[in-house]
């Protein structure tokens, strides 16, 4: 799915080459600082590598239209901001601005349920607390029906009984839709849980 | 109708006694602004009888030469102003969105307003071109400079909500979509509330202006009414364009925040 070879950005990362598998949950361990989320944001195309090429599908990021990259590719940042609104609209968001078709209210209950985040759509994000807005924007990008996903310490603010709960439906949502899921996380627990691949950034290099 | 009453030179003066009692007042408060309040009525006072003796020799010599380096002066000046005015740092492409906007936004609204509403004969007439642009050029200057500050300190601010809105597939344009909007919306809202008080408690400028040289009230109103619309129209289009090109800046071709 993704090849990198001698890809170098700033000096925050130089990795060698890396290939990552589409049909394997891929989660990119490492401790804080050693380049796990600038790899996701080159990844997403939100910055360039100074040096070296990224192959997605074969082709270089370079070559592929960056806003149709992105809506292929979505990204679930660290610390996911909520939009002014309620649940729904926040859930509507990412369609409106993928300009895909927007979905009813039963498919946002849906997903409402898979994150495990018992609320009604109407009822607006400012009382949610972090890791109530942390499931809503990890459904936010389920909704969106992407090729890949790349997520950022998606459950950095849950407790652990829920970080499981969590991690496992969505690992088995994606999968169900045959879809590539890539999880930077700095739990081990995660990684060996659900991590049918890992890989470790040390100091911006790919730990051999 | 009576001449108007010219004032004399010592009128003037004691005119400046305005002045003084600010002075007193911030003086005698220990507030620190002397030096400001110096400065801008010397300014004020040195830069208005230059322009007098200008609109004189201009309005007695007419000539289009004259007039567009007048109107050329003029922008010039206001973009400086801008970029002077800015409480945050301008970079090189700014600074260029602001000099385009200003200059197509004034220039379409000025060539609309003298020559579809007033008409005016000869296209150059100082008396006409040059007291219209400058009330253009000035409040499109106020608009924008507003528009600055507030667009480059947003996009700083907001800079991870405008990333988490690319990274769910959403183009630059419309990432910044309510950035722009609101920016825009504090850019023209002092010019719409100056149209709310107006002729109830506030006779503005070139109407009370008007008035006073003898022009009868029912045509200075006109000027005015359709002055303020033009003057509606010249800062929201400037203001407009420069938020178009202004965001802009912001982003590599690559749909890339190129914000540290």
């Amino acid at each position: 799915m993704f090849k990198l070879e001698f890809v170098k950005y700033k000096n925050i990362l130089d990795i060698d080459y890396l290939e990552i598998q589409g049909d394997k949950i891929t989660c990119i361990v490492g401790e804080s600082g050693s380049g796990k989320t600038t790899l996701l944001r080159l990844l997403n195309k939100l910055i360039s590598p100074d040096k070296g090429e990224i192959y997605f599908m074969e082709r270089t990021l370079k070559e592929w239209d960056t806003i149709e990259l992105r809506r292929r590719i979505t990204m679930l940042p660290q610390n996911p901001i909520m939009f002014n609104g309620n649940i729904r609209d926040n859930l509507l968001i990412g369609l409106k601005l993928s300009e895909k078709p927007l979905v009813k209210d039963e498919k946002l209950k849906e997903i409402l349920e898979l994150v495990n985040l018992n609320k009604v759509l109407d009822e607006p994000t400012q009382n949610l607390s972090g890791g109530e807005k942390q499931r809503l924007a990890i459904g936010r990008i389920l909704l969106l029906d992407c090729d890949v996903y790349l997520l950022d310490e998606p459950t950095s603010a849950l407790d652990e009984g829920t970080e499981v709960k969590v991690m496992n439906s969505v690992v088995e949502y994606i999968k169900s839709k045959n879809k590539t899921l890539i999880v930077v996380t700095h739990s081990k627990r995660i990684a060996s849980s659900f991590g049918e691949k890992v890989v470790e950034i040390f100091d911006g290099k790919v730990k051999v | 109708m009576k001449n108007i009453i010219d004032i004399n030179i010592y009128q003037l003066l004691a005119a400046y006694v305005f002045i003084v009692i600010l002075l007193l007042i911030v003086r005698k408060r220990g507030i620190k602004r002397e030096k400001e309040i110096l400065i801008s009525s010397i300014r004020m006072t040195f830069q208005l009888i230059i322009m007098g003796f200008v609109l004189v020799y201009i309005i007695n010599n007419q000539s289009a030469l004259f007039t567009l380096l007048i109107f050329i002066f003029m922008e010039v000046f206001s973009v400086y102003n801008i970029y002077k005015r800015s409480k945050v740092e301008l970079n090189l492409k700014i600074k260029k969105a602001v000099a385009i906007s200003m200059a197509t936004g004034s220039l379409i609204s000025l060539l609309y307003f003298l020559f579809i509403i007033i008409r005016i004969d000869p296209w150059y007439d100082p008396r006409y071109f040059i007291p219209i642009a400058g009330m253009l050029i000035g409040n499109s200057m106020t608009g924008v400079a507003l528009g600055v500050n507030k667009l480059v300190d947003d996009i700083k601010k907001r800079k991870d909500e405008i990333e988490m809105a690319l990274m769910l597939g959403a183009t630059p344009k419309m990432a910044v979509k309510e950035i722009i909007d609101n920016t825009f919306d504090s850019a023209i809202l002092p010019t719409i509330n100056s149209m709310v008080g107006m002729g109830i408690v506030f006779l503005p400028g070139m109407m009370t202006g008007q008035i006073l040289s003898g022009t009868s009230p029912l045509t200075a109103i006109k000027y005015q009414i359709a002055i303020m619309l033009g003057i509606l129209g010249c800062v929201a289009i400037t203001v407009i364009l420069f938020l178009q090109l202004g965001y802009k800046t912001y982003f590599n071709e690559e749909a890339q925040l190129m914000v540290e």
